[in-house]
């Protein structure tokens, strides 16, 4: 494929936006700690850090617009390493 | 025009880089497996020692990752757009960025070192188990964390020039987008360490 294809430009804006979500959500996980929710702490903890996560691959490493191919090899990585951690736990669980 | 050009293949170089960064994630998975087995098998004392961190710095440092990560983002579209004045100045403001982060983890580091709070001192020794597998760990993951950010930096430096000299490009920026991923990584891993380490007590 030639590179010099016309491209999609991401605007400034659009990662500004992205920014501003990100740093809302990094308030969230700085405060929810202290509120002291115990179990549900380190639950909530990973769900917005992995929410975060989703936001920066899919707009600052450009996700959302690359082919097929990529995307699918995101998902089985992920999951690939959902399955150690589970594998891992089930070990210790029931040893 | 008889000379046979080698065709490039931006395709491949991206697919590369991400399967490169695949790698990074299972070997930061790895660490962050131990760790989550390790908090489970010692609680109390991985409460306690995470207490010890700075929430304030570590705070600090995710905003500017993430503001850091939003400039490299940026200077993309300023290359596509041929413009190499702003491509240069947010480079240059996620160097910045990068430098501030490496400050920051100096005080932090530093203080803990003043303090002996690092495996293999005396006071390391009296404490129990927990303790000392925490601040391991800690010392492992932000220096290898804090190793990939320099290296990051250092991709950037070499695009920044390259910017400059006129060799990066809208028709020709792959350097710079592989070099924006590994630095997106980076970022990546820093908001998983960041509440696991410093918050979640």
């Amino acid at each position: 494929m030639v590179d010099s294809e016309v491209k999609h430009i991401t605007g400034y804006p659009v990662y500004g936006k992205v920014l501003i979500v990100l740093l809302v959500l990094t308030i969230l996980t700085i405060v929810i700690p202290s509120l002291n929710l115990t179990a549900a702490t380190v639950l909530i903890a990973l769900l917005l850090a992995s929410t975060k996560a989703g936001i920066v691959m899919t707009y600052f490493m450009h996700l959302k617009m690359e082919n097929l191919l990529l995307r699918i090899l995101v998902i089985m990585v992920l999951g690939i390493y959902a399955s150690v951690i589970l594998l891992t736990f089930a070990d210790y669980v029931f040893r | 025009m008889n000379q046979i050009s080698i065709p490039r293949d931006d395709e491949g170089a991206k697919l590369g880089m991400w399967i490169f960064i695949f790698t990074e994630i299972l070997l930061f998975g790895g660490l962050f497996l131990v760790y989550a087995v390790m908090r489970q098998r010692n609680p109390d004392d991985f409460h306690h020692a995470s207490q010890q961190l700075n929430t304030f710095i570590g705070a600090l440092n995710t905003v500017v990752l993430l503001a850091s990560s939003m400039s490299i983002a940026m200077s993309i579209s300023a290359v596509q757009k041929k413009d190499k004045r702003m491509a240069t100045i947010l480079i240059s403001i996620t160097l910045l960025c990068a430098v501030i982060f490496l400050v920051n983890k100096y005080f932090e580091w530093g203080h803990k070192i003043s303090i002996s709070l690092y495996p293999g001192t005396d006071l390391m020794k009296e404490l129990s188990h927990g303790y000392v597998l925490f601040f391991s760990l800690y010392f492992f993951m932000t220096g290898l964390h804090m190793l990939h950010l320099v290296v990051g930096a250092v991709i950037l430096i070499v695009a920044l020039v390259k910017v400059r000299m006129g060799l990066i490009n809208e028709g020709s920026y792959m350097l710079l987008e592989n070099g924006a991923l590994y630095w997106h990584l980076v970022d990546l891993i820093w908001i998983f360490l960041f509440p696991l380490l410093y918050l979640v007590t």
